[in-house]
This record gives structure tokens, C-alpha cells and sequence, in this order.
């Protein structure tokens, strides 16, 4: 699966100024919302839904990076985002680095495949410094983009 | 030293996603031994959420378990015993819903 199938390019943001875990998800399901990916009445859902997920353990998976998610019955399809802090959010990952980088996941209930799929793909580009030290860098959701179509053309694995 | 080696099959049906890799590289981390876990061709460390992620371990893969160090043995063991369980820890059992 490609960043492109799932990541909403309208729901992008850069520059998220808050350093806070809830503070952070809450903004980048807004942004979900603004891009017309998810509905106003689900969005709080969504959002307690990935609180609680977070609860069970953190989805800090390293390197600056985190994975929020949830499974929600309102999408019908996998969605995402992406979301880059520079000052970093403190989110209790395994190894307790601050994180940077954020890609928020909202699935359908029944398409497990779907997820583990965008989970991998996540994973293995960002093992390459390259990508995710540019990707940290990314001052514009349209430098995000570009750099995420660069990915799926296998520029940098 | 030699290499332990054992193998293990992914049962749960949503795959080895977030939960269940943090769950494995969190006790993994807990063993001096270097630990790598192997789908075919394509080998990671086993103590990085990041690298067991990249697995895409889908429900029914096998998967190759490889240790070298003091405690090679003890984190197999304790490792396929994590997978054979399904991922059931005490915190998991009562909370199983959110992937």
C-alpha cells in the first residue's frame, strides 16, 4: 500500500505548535475533519477512540515517530494523515525519544489487512534516515506530500 | 556462541500490528542476547517496534526467531511463548477491542 491510498493531502499540517500527546491527536483529527475525511458527529468518537488506544500502550514505534489509530465504524475505507512537530511531543515511546513525526490512522473495523499493510509500508520507508529526517524537516504539507510521492516511486528503499 | 533458533506462526487475525509488535519488542529489549526475527528473506531487529513493523506479518506467517548472546534461550523461549499466546498478557485480556 502507498502513502498516496490513505494519506488525505488537505489534512497535512506542519508547524503543529502544541507538545502534547491528546493536544496533538485532537488537532490532527480536526484536520481530518476540515478535509471532509471524517464527519463533525464522529469526530470527538474518534478521537476518545484514539486516546483509549494510546492508553493500552503507547504507539511511539521509535525514531521519532508515532502511529496513532484506531478502528472506527463511520470510514469506509482506511485514512490518514500526517502530521510533523519540530519542538517534539512527549509520547512515552519505547525508546523515549520525543516524537516528531505523526501518522494518524482511522480503519474500518473490518479491513485488519488494510491496516497492517499501511503500518508496514510507514515502517519500512521510515528505516530510511534519509526520508524521515527530510520528512521531520518538511516546513509545508506540500513538501510532506512531495516527499511521501517520492517514497511510493521507491526513491528512497 | 551459536545461534538458537526457533520458529512461530502468527495466529491472531489482525496480524502482528502496533499492539502486539510493541508487546514483542518490549520483551525482547528485556534480554542481553541480540535477537533478530526473519519472514523469508527479510530480517529485523527484534528489538525495534519500528523493524518488527516492517514484517507486514499477516495472520498464518511463519516466522524464524534467531538469538545469539548469554540468555539466547530464555528470550526464545519467552518470545514464542508471547506469539503462541497470542499476545495475551495480563493487560491485553481484559482489553482487546482497539488494535
Amino acid at each position: 500500500m502507498k502513502f498516496v491510498d490513505f494519506v488525505s493531502r488537505d489534512a497535512i499540517r506542519t508547524s503543529i505548535d502544541v507538545d502534547d500527546k491528546e493536544q496533538v491527536i485532537r488537532s490532527m483529527a480536526s484536520a481530518l475533519l476540515e478535509a471532509g475525511k471524517i464527519v463533525e458527529d464522529e469526530h470527538e468518537g474518534i478521537v476518545e477512540a484514539i486516546l483509549k488506544r494510546e492508553e493500552l500502550g503507547s504507539t511511539g514505534i521509535g525514531r521519532g515517530v508515532a502511529v496513532p489509530h484506531t478502528k472506527h465504524p463511520s470510514v469506509s475505507e482506511l485514512i490518514g494523515t500526517v502530521a510533523v512537530s519540530e519542538v517534539g511531543v512527549d509520547f512515552d515511546s519505547l525508546d523515549g525519544e520525543k516524537v516528531h513525526l505523526l501518522f494518524l490512522l482511522v480503519s474500518p473495523p473490518d479491513r485488519p489487512g488494510d491496516h497492517l499493510r499501511a503500518l508496514e509500508n510507514i515502517s519500512r520507508q521510515l528505516r530510511d534516515e534519509t526520508f524521515c529526517r527530510f520528512l521531520k524537516q518538511s516546513k509545508t504539507p506540500s513538501d510532506v506530500w512531495q516527499l511521501l510521492e517520492e517514497a511510493d516511486n521507491n526513491q528512497f528503499v | 556462541m551459536p545461534v538458537t533458533e526457533k520458529t512461530v506462526v502468527i495466529s491472531n487475525p489482525q496480524g502482528l500490528h502496533a499492539r502486539p509488535a510493541e508487546l514483542f519488542a518490549r520483551l525482547a529489549l528485556q534480554f542481553d542476547s541480540e535477537i533478530e526475527v526473519i519472514r523469508e528473506s527479510h530480517r529485523v531487529d527484534a528489538k525495534s517496534i519500528l523493524h518488527v513493523l516492517t514484517l507486514g506479518a499477516t495472520q498464518g506467517t511463519e516466522l524464524t526467531l534467531q538469538a545469539h548472546g548469554d540468555d539466547a534461550e530464555a528470550a526464545l523461549e519467552a518470545l514464542a511463548r508471547l506469539v503462541e499466546s497470542d499476545f495475551a498478557t495480563d493487560e491485553t485480556m481484559s482489553q482487546e477491542s482497539s488494535g
